[in-house]
C-alpha cells in the first residue's frame, strides 16, 4: 500500500503541545510529593501559561498557515483566541489556591486538569476541520464535568457535575448528527470544502447540509449557552467551585464562540435558512438573560444568567459580520471576548473571596462586609461589574459601543435596539451585587473569613489592567482579523439562482 | 461465517441505514427525556452516539455527495471511517468520566434520580 | 425481496428491538442488555458496509468493554439499593414518543427520503485493519496525538472524582 506522510510545522502545534505537556509535568509533581503544598504546581503551571503566551505572541505577526493534513490552522483569529484562553486560565490559576484551600478542596489534579482543558479550547480555536473540533471540545467538556464535581462533599457541586454531563453529551449527540449531514453533502470534514460543497445544490440535495447546520448549531449553542439550551448555565454557574466557575465562564466561551464563527463563515452559502433563526435566538438570548438575572438572590446565579446575555450581544456581533463581512470585522466578536474574558474571571475572583468552610457564601447576603475584609478587591469588584454594565471607560462599554455600531451599519436594527435596551435593564442587578459589597455585616452570623492573597491581588490586578487597558487594542485587533478574515471570506451568492430553481 | 454477510454490501439502498440510524437516534432522544435514572439516561445517549456512528459509516461507503470521482472517493470513505474510531474513543472517555460522576454522587446521597435533583435553586 | 434485503431487515429489526428496549425496559440491568444486544447487531452492520475494522471495534469496545463498564455500576448501586425506585417511564412518554416519530418522520420525508436509490460505491478494501492503520498513521495522525490528551483527562478526572480519601 502507498502513503506518504505529511510533513509537518511543528511549530503551529508547539503552543498546545507545551500546554498539554505542562499539565503531564504538573501532575507528575502531584503523583510526587502528594498531599503538600501546591505552590510548586502552581508555579510550574503559572511558567508553562507564560512561555505559551509568549509563544503566541510571536506568532501573532505570521501568516496563516496550516499543517498535520488541514488538521491544524493558524492565522489571526486562533492565535487571539488562544492568547485570551491562556491569560484566563492563568488568572484563574492565580486565585485559585487560597480559595480551594479554604474549602479544603485542594487537590493538585486540580492544575493538570484545568491545563488538558485548556489545551482542548486551543485545539478547538485552531482547526477548521470539524473533527478536530470535535476532540478539542470533548477535551474540554470531559475536563470540565470532572473539575465541576470536584467538590466531592458538597451535593450542589456534585450535581451540577452530573447535570451538566448528561446534558453536555447530549448537545454532543446532536452535534455530531449533524457533522454526520455535512459530511455526507460534502464528503469531507474540513469546513472550507464543506463551504465549497453547499454552494452548487439541487432540490434533493438541498435538505442535507442545512438539516446538519442546524444540528450542529444546537450542539455549538450549548456550549455556548444560547436560550433555548441554556438551562445548564445558572445551575452548572452556581454549583461549580468559584474557580472552575470563572475558568469555564471565560474559555468555554471564547472557545465556542470561535468555533461559531468558524462553522457560520463556512455555512454562508446557506445563509438565508440559518439567519433567521439565529436572530430570535440573539433577541431571547439577550432578554431571557437579563430580566431572570433581576430575580436572582445568588450572585453566582445571577452572573451566570449575565453570561447567557453576554452570549446573546455575542451572537449579535457574528451575525452583524456574517451578514456583511465586507462592512463589518470578525475582531468586534474577539474585543469583545477579551473584554468579557477579563470582566467576568474578576468578578468570580472576587466573589470567591466570600467563601467559608464548606460553603460556597455566594448568596447576596454572603457578600455583605466585604468591603471591610477585602477594600483593595471590592473597589476592583465595582470596577468588574461597571464593565459589565458597560459603563464608559472600560472595555464593557467599547465592545458594546462596537457591537452596537455593527448591527446598526449592516442593517440590523431590531438587534441594536434589543441590545441597548438590555444593557440598560442589567445594570440593576450588578448594581444589586455591588450595594451587598457594601452593606456593613451587622448581626455577623458569619466570622471574618480570609484575607486576599497575593495571589488574589496580581490576578484580580491583571483582570483590572484588562478591563481598563483592553480598548486601546481595539483598533490592533480589528486590523488584524480583518486581514485574518479574508483567509477565510465567505462567498456569498450563486446560490440565489440554484434556490429560485427550487422555488419553482 | 462473515463473508456472506460483507458480500451483500451491493443492493441495499442508502435509505434503509439511514433510517436505521433516524430510527435509532429519535429512540435514544426520547429515551433521554422519559428516563430517569441517570445510568439509563446515559445509555440513550450512548444509543444515539451510535446511530451517529452507523450514518456516518453508511456515508463513507455510499459516497452521495456532488462531485464525486475516483480519486476523492477513498479518501472520503476514510474520513468518515476515521470519525468513528474518534468517536469511539471520546465515548470510552466519557463512559469512564460519567460513571465516575453517578458514583460520587451516590456516596453522597444513596439514591440517584435526575428529578430529585433540587438543592440547585435559590 | 433478495436475499441481502432480507438479511439487512433481520438485523436492523433487531437493532431496532434492542434500542427499544434500552428505553422501555424498567429494569436497568435488561435495558443494558438490550443495548448490548443493539452494539453487537450494529457491529454486524458495519461489516455489511464494508467496515470490518470498525465491525469488530464495535463488537470488543462497545458490546464488550463498555457495556461491562455499565453492567458494572449497575451491579454496583444496586446492591447499595440506589436503584430500589422502580424506573417507570411515565406521563411524559406518550408525549416524547409522538414528537420523537414526528421527527423522525420529517427528517425521513424532507432529508433521507430524497436521496432515493442510491447504490454503495463499492471501495475496495476502504475498512480494512491495515487501510485504516495507515490512514490513522498519516493523514489522522494529529487527532490521534491529541485524542491521548483526553484520555488523560478520563483517567485523572475519574480518579479525582472517584477516589476514597477526600
Amino acid at each position: 500500500m502507498n502513503y506518504t506522510i505529511p510533513t509537518v510545522d511543528w511549530s503551529l502545534v508547539l503552543p498546545f503541545a507545551l500546554v498539554a505537556l505542562t499539565g503531564i509535568v504538573a501532575l507528575i509533581i502531584e503523583t510526587a510529593h502528594p498531599k503538600r503544598d501546591n505552590g510548586l504546581i502552581i508555579g510550574v503551571s503559572l511558567t508553562g501559561l507564560a512561555a505559551t503566551f509568549v509563544l503566541l505572541l510571536t506568532q501573532l505577526v505570521l501568516p496563516p498557515a496550516r499543517t498535520f493534513g488541514n488538521m491544524v490552522l493558524r492565522d489571526q483569529f486562533s492565535v487571539l483566541l488562544q492568547l485570551i484562553c491562556v491569560a484566563a486560565t492563568a488568572v484563574c490559576f492565580m486565585f485559585s489556591d487560597g480559595y480551594l484551600r479554604e474549602k479544603k478542596i485542594a487537590f493538585g489534579e486540580f492544575y493538570p486538569l484545568t491545563l488538558w482543558a485548556l489545551s482542548g479550547a486551543m485545539v478547538m480555536v485552531s482547526t477548521d476541520n470539524l473533527l478536530m473540533l470535535f476532540v478539542g471540545l470533548e477535551i474540554l467538556s470531559i475536563a470540565l464535568y470532572c473539575l465541576a464535581g470536584m467538590s466531592r462533599s458538597e451535593a450542589r457541586s456534585e450535581e451540577s457535575a452530573l447535570k451538566y454531563f448528561l446534558l453536555g453529551a447530549f448537545a454532543s449527540a446532536f452535534l455530531l448528527y449533524g457533522i454526520a449531514f455535512l459530511f455526507g453533502a460534502s464528503g469531507s470534514m474540513s469546513l472550507p470544502d464543506i463551504q465549497k460543497a453547499v454552494t452548487g445544490l439541487t432540490r434533493d440535495t438541498l435538505p442535507m447540509p442545512v438539516f446538519g447546520v442546524m444540528l450542529v448549531l444546537v450542539g455549538l449553542g450549548f456550549k455556548a449557552s444560547l436560550v433555548p439550551f441554556h438551562q445548564w448555565t445558572p445551575d452548572v454557574y452556581q454549583g461549580a467551585p468559584t474557580n472552575v466557575t470563572a475558568f469555564m465562564a471565560a474559555v468555554s466561551k471564547v472557545a465556542a464562540f470561535g468555533a461559531l464563527a468558524r462553522v457560520l463563515v463556512a455555512a454562508a452559502p446557506l445563509h438565508q435558512y440559518w439567519f433567521e433563526a439565529l436572530y430570535w435566538i440573539a433577541i431571547a438570548t439577550m432578554c431571557i438573560g437579563n430580566l431572570v438575572a433581576l430575580v436572582q438572590k445568588d450572585v453566582k446565579r445571577a452572573l451566570g444568567y449575565s453570561s447567557i446575555a453576554h452570549a446573546g450581544y455575542l451572537l449579535v456581533a457574528l451575525l452583524a459580520y456574517t451578514r456583511d463581512p465586507d462592512k463589518v470585522s470578525l475582531g468586534t466578536t474577539v474585543f469583545y471576548l477579551i473584554g468579557y474574558a477579563a470582566m467576568t474571571v474578576g468578578a468570580f475572583a472576587v466573589v470567591s473571596l466570600a467563601a467559608k468552610g464548606d460553603r460556597d457564601g455566594s448568596r447576596y447576603q454572603d457578600l455583605h462586609g466585604l468591603y471591610r475584609r477585602a477594600p483593595f478587591a471590592t473597589v476592583m469588584l465595582v470596577l468588574f461589574l461597571s464593565s459589565l454594565i458597560g459603563i464608559p471607560p472600560t472595555v464593557g462599554f467599547f465592545g458594546k459601543q462596537l457591537i452596537f455600531l455593527d448591527a446598526l451599519r449592516t442593517g440590523l436594527v431590531p438587534l441594536a435596539i434589543v441590545l441597548a435596551v438590555n444593557s440598560a435593564v442589567s445594570a440593576y442587578y450588578y448594581l444589586q451585587i455591588m450595594v451587598a459589597a457594601f452593606v456593613s455585616e451587622e448581626g455577623a452570623a458569619r466570622p471574618v473569613s480570609r484575607k486576599p492573597g497575593a495571589g488574589m491581588t496580581i490576578g484580580v490586578c491583571v483582570c483590572a489592567a484588562g478591563v481598563i487597558f483592553a480598548s486601546l487594542l481595539g483598533g490592533y485587533v480589528q486590523e488584524t482579523t480583518r486581514t485574518a478574515a479574508l483567509q477565510a471570506k465567505p462567498v456569498p451568492g450563486r446560490v440565489q439562482n440554484q434556490m429560485e430553481v427550487i422555488n419553482r | 461465517m462473515l463473508l456472506p454477510i460483507a458480500t451483500m454490501v451491493t443492493e441495499i439502498p442508502i435509505s434503509w441505514y439511514l433510517g436505521l440510524g433516524l430510527v435509532m437516534f429519535c429512540l435514544g432522544g426520547v429515551g433521554v427525556v422519559v428516563r430517569r435514572n441517570p445510568v439509563v439516561v446515559f445509555m440513550c445517549i450512548e444509543l444515539m452516539l451510535n446511530a451517529v456512528n452507523l450514518t456516518f459509516l453508511t456515508f463513507a461507503a455510499y459516497g452521495i455527495y456532488p462531485g464525486l470521482n475516483k480519486a476523492t472517493a477513498y479518501q472520503s470513505a476514510m474520513n468518515g471511517q476515521m470519525m468513528v474510531i474518534f468517536v469511539m474513543a471520546v465515548a470510552a472517555a466519557e463512559v469512564a468520566v460519567g460513571l465516575g460522576i453517578i458514583m460520587a454522587i451516590f456516596r453522597l446521597r444513596n439514591d440517584v434520580d435526575v428529578d430529585d435533583m433540587s438543592s440547585l435553586k435559590n | 425481496m433478495s436475499a441481502s434485503e432480507i438479511g439487512f431487515l433481520a438485523l436492523a429489526l433487531l437493532a431496532v428491538i434492542g434500542a427499544a428496549g434500552v428505553v422501555l425496559i424498567d429494569n436497568p440491568v435488561r435495558s443494558a442488555l438490550c443495548l448490548v444486544l443493539n452494539f453487537f447487531v450494529l457491529g454486524f452492520i458495519y461489516f455489511t458496509l464494508g467496515a470490518p475494522m470498525i465491525g469488530i471495534t464495535q463488537i470488543m469496545v462497545y458490546a464488550g468493554a463498555i457495556m461491562v463498564l455499565f453492567l458494572f455500576v449497575i451491579m454496583m448501586l444496586k446492591r447499595q439499593g440506589a436503584m430500589a425506585k422502580p424506573d417507570k417511564p411515565d406521563s411524559r412518554l406518550g408525549l416524547a414518543v409522538v414528537l420523537g416519530l414526528a421527527l423522525a418522520v420529517t427528517v425521513y420525508a424532507t432529508v433521507i427520503a430524497p436521496q432515493g436509490v442510491t447504490l454503495p460505491l463499492g471501495i475496495k478494501d476502504y475498512g480494512t485493519p491495515q487501510a485504516v492503520g495507515v490512514s490513522l498513521f498519516t493523514n489522522f495522525v494529529w487527532p490521534f496525538e491529541v485524542v491521548s490528551v483526553l484520555l488523560l483527562v478520563g483517567i485523572v478526572g475519574s480518579i479525582m472524582l472517584a477516589k476514597r480519601r477526600i
